[in-house]
């Protein structure tokens, strides 16, 4: 009966979606009073039966129901406990319901909590929500229902890819969902303003907190998503620039302009339409990823279950949703005001070029995904891989990094260019230090993009630390201290990127027992190759022994896996992390004689990439912190402020 | 109209052009291989390293010798390539002269790899960087190209040659030597 009730509670909560978009038209359109009071309690009500269908989804795979369709398809009942949960989502319908339930939750929350905006502009946002959400819900009813029976039952489930048997992974796909559903929110607002005309600052406070949270969890799951690739795949790399990845990096990519772009309208009231355009292009993003990676449109490494009719559906949502946006858009954006001036010697022009820069950058990153399915319709196949990315974005990023050293130190609407050289000369001199340190010092030839990269890293990790200069630390505000962490968090991030791609070495052996090899100074020794058994798979396992100057660091133990059910290897590399890099050890193939592939890799502080991203996902958080009580402070002066008023 | 206001319609226009061949993408057939633009031009001259301390190393630059050939793009590490070995074994048996190059590899990897599965090769460069395959237009392990008498690729077989495949690339080196 859970999955009937599952069900039941989908169709309810799609009813309530319908009564709600109903709603938000009579309240805005008509003014409508009953209206306009039955709007919130039909939201909550939808958050809370989206909730509880996602837990009896949760239930069913706990249970190892093998009667649902779904279960007996990606679970199987001698999983650990973890990955029976994480199964859940782990699949196409269970994950459609994870994005419908978040998205309800999220539109719950926006009714109870969001104070700022005016009345209209919030049931408008609530009614572009509810417009959203039925068409996930005709997606998940009609054409992906999670809670299909099976008859007759399976005997056991078909398990789960084995690849995806992993901690991080079971929780970096819903991370990225829950941010792409953030995303919606700011899609919604952004509808909503637009329907009202009230693009204002105002507007660009109330979004700020969803952007800011899409954009957290964005980070901090294409990070999670980088360290996972890493050291699950086994080949060494941290970006492999497949459709999947750039899946999830353009939406990240709008959303950090969107958030920049936002501050500059909550701040100054400028950038009005460009916002707008932001939070549409975003969301679209967002959409098109998920497009992208469901239709099986492109080749991707990630082989998820390609169904071109779920293609055609998120298609066709996307033309709706997306178009009109675009030509609400189009009709709108000329009756909003441009909004205030400003010098281009500002810290908004420096916001400006970051955002045209993350927008050239994106714009690249998506022609370069979707340029195969361009050159196929006029004949020709080609498949774009590291060489163009690297060789196009690396470039445009490293100048956003620069903007990134320089916008911070300017003021807002004026600042003095002569003024700015003075406040530049420190990180710049420490950049160009850094670049003799590097060619002078470097044993070997390193690239030009690394070279520059590590210079600006040097600029920027000082250069970030500039907003709390000659300030009273105790009395700076929480958001400030976000944007410092953040923005140090790009510096220690790109100073990894460059490291591990100037400074990496590789050993590739066929080792067998007893055998050594030097690498960065350590010695590795293959001291056995042994069988071992896990829960649900069987290994080759090395012992290799670490050791510097003689004195052992540490036994690594990386396993060649074989899992049971479905029959796949695997590797099970190991990262051996010092200060200063990580060592990398990876145990290939048998060979005859005894002797063993084994890959060995010194990779100079490439933990720097991630501890970066972390970084960055950490300052965002303090930023949203900070926001979010400075906007409580504000109303609830403003409450006493209007009490005084009154009392008076 | 103005032009402000027009140009506030591009991004709904690059939106549809986007969704079109979105559509059109998704209803087309999914074949999964990518042909060489390279057929029928000069096989990249490449000097490469030798992959194995058993053989020479390979420059492509010495292919137009008059006699048509096969050069395997292959791995150690590469499961197809162990696969197909029985079937270039049985191509050089029937005299046909193959070249290989291995991909991403090392030497140890590599001489484990011929012992194990067999030598069928005259000459095997070793391509650390992937440069020669990129030239050659071939997008995986293992991809197999006939080469014509003048240094002409006439012909990429991608993937594992089965069985099957032995005549038909007799055929094409036959062919080849027109």
């Amino acid at each position: 009966m859970i999955a009937e009730a599952g069900l039941a509670a989908l169709w309810l909560a799609a009813l309530l979606a319908g009564a709600q978009l109903l709603f938000a038209w009579a309240a805005v359109a008509k003014g409508n009073a009953d209206a306009l009071r039955l709007i919130r309690p039909v939201t909550v009500a939808q958050g809370v039966l989206t909730g509880l269908a996602m837990t009896l989804l949760i239930i069913l795979f706990l249970r190892s129901d093998m009667s649902v369709y779904l279960v007996a398809a990606n679970s199987h009942s001698m999983k650990p406990f973890i990955y029976k949960f994480a199964g859940a989502w782990g699949n196409h319908e269970g994950s459609m319901l994870l994005w419908v339930a978040v998205m309800s939750l999220a539109g719950a929350a926006v009714a109870l909590f969001e104070r700022g905006l005016d009345k209209r502009t919030h049931i408008a946002t609530l009614g572009a929500q509810a417009a959203i959400s039925l068409g996930f819900y005709a997606f998940l009813l009609l054409a992906s229902n999670p809670f299909a029976r099976l008859d007759p039952a399976a005997r056991d489930g078909q398990g789960l890819n084995p690849l995806l048997q992993d901690p991080g992974l079971a929780f970096h796909p819903p991370t990225l969902y829950i941010g792409y559903v953030g995303l919606s929110v700011a899609f919604s607002f952004a509808v909503g303003a637009l329907l009202t005309r009230q693009v204002n600052a105002r507007f660009a406070r109330a979004v700020r907190p969803w952007v800011l949270a899409a954009w957290i969890l964005l980070t901090f799951g294409i990070t999670a998503g980088s360290y996972w690739a890493y050291y699950e795949l086994g080949w060494g790399g941290w970006w492999f620039w497949d459709p999947v990845e750039n899946a999830s990096l353009m939406p990240w990519l709008a959303a950090t302009a969107l958030l920049h772009s936002a501050s500059v309208l909550a701040t100054r009231d400028a950038l009005r339409a460009w916002t707008i355009m932001l939070a549409v292009v975003a969301f679209a993003m967002s959409m098109i990823g998920t497009f992208l990676v469901r239709s099986g449109i492109l080749t991707s490494v990630h082989a998820f279950a390609v169904d071109p009719t779920r293609g055609s559906f998120i298609l066709i949502l996307l033309g709706i949703y997306i178009g009109g946006a675009l030509i609400l858009f189009a009709l709108r954006a000329h009756t909003v005001n441009e909004g205030a001036r400003f010098d281009p010697v500002s810290r908004e022009a420096m916001l400006v070029i970051n955002n045209l820069l993350l927008c050239v950058i994106l714009a690249l990153v998506l022609i370069g995904t979707l340029y195969p399915l361009l050159t196929e319709m006029m004949g020709v196949r080609v498949s774009v891989g590291p060489p163009y990315f690297n060789t196009i974005i690396g470039p445009i990023a490293l100048a956003l990094m620069v903007v990134l050293v320089i916008g911070p130190m300017l003021r807002w609407r004026k600042d003095d260019a002569k003024l700015l050289l003075r406040r530049a000369a420190v990180p710049g001199g420490l950049a160009l230090l850094a670049l003799i340190a590097i060619v002078g010092l470097s044993s070997r030839a390193v690239g030009l993009l690394p070279t520059l990269g590590l210079a600006v890293a040097a600029a920027l990790a000082l250069a970030s630390l500039a907003p709390l200069w000659k300030r009273n630390l105790l009395r700076t505000p929480l958001f400030t201290y976000g944007m410092v962490i953040a923005h140090f968090g790009c510096a220690v991030s790109l100073a990894g990127m460059a490291s591990e791609s100037a400074f990496s070495s590789e050993r590739l052996a066929a080792a067998k027992p007893g055998d050594t090899y030097e690498i960065a100074g350590m010695t590795v020794r293959l001291d056995s190759v042994m069988p071992f058994a896990g829960p649900n798979w069987t290994a080759m396992q090395a012992a290799l022994t670490v050791s510097k100057d003689g004195r052992v660091i540490g036994v690594a133990h990386p396993q060649a896996r074989f899992f049971s059910d479905p029959p796949t290897p695997t590797t099970e590399s190991v990262q051996m992390t010092r200060w200063n890099g990580q060592l990398y050890l990876v145990l290939g193939e048998a060979l005859e004689d005894g002797r063993w592939q084994l890959r060995i890799w010194w990779k100079p502080f490439v933990t720097f990439i991630w501890l970066g991203g972390g970084l960055i996902a950490l300052g965002g958080v303090l930023a949203l912190i900070g926001r979010v009580r400075r906007e409580r402070r504000n109303s609830k002066a403003q409450a006493s402020a209007a009490a005084a008023m009154v009392a008076a | 109209m103005n032009k402000r206001l027009l140009i506030l319609w591009v991004p709904l226009i690059a939106y549809l052009i986007f969704l079109v061949v979105a559509s059109l993408g998704l209803n087309r057939d999914q074949q999964q291989v990518v042909q060489s633009r390279m057929i029928g031009k000069p096989v990249p001259g490449i000097d490469l390293p030798a992959a194995s301390s058993m053989k020479p190393a390979l420059s492509t630059k010495q292919m137009a010798d008059g006699k048509p050939r096969l050069l395997n793009v292959f791995a150690s590490w590469c499961v197809p390539c162990a696969a197909e070995a029985p079937q270039l074994a049985q191509l050089a048996q029937r005299g046909v002269r193959i070249d290989a190059v291995a991909i991403r590899d090392a030497r140890p990897d590599v001489d484990a790899f011929l012992k194990r599965h067999g030598d069928p090769f005259q000459r095997i460069g070793l391509d650390a960087r992937s440069t020669l395959q990129f030239y050659l237009g071939s997008s995986g392990v293992p991809e197999t190209f006939v080469v014509d008498g003048k240094g002409i690729i006439r012909y990429q077989h991608i993937g594992y040659i089965g069985p099957q495949d032995v005549e038909m690339l007799m055929q094409k080196l036959r062919e080849a030597e027109t």
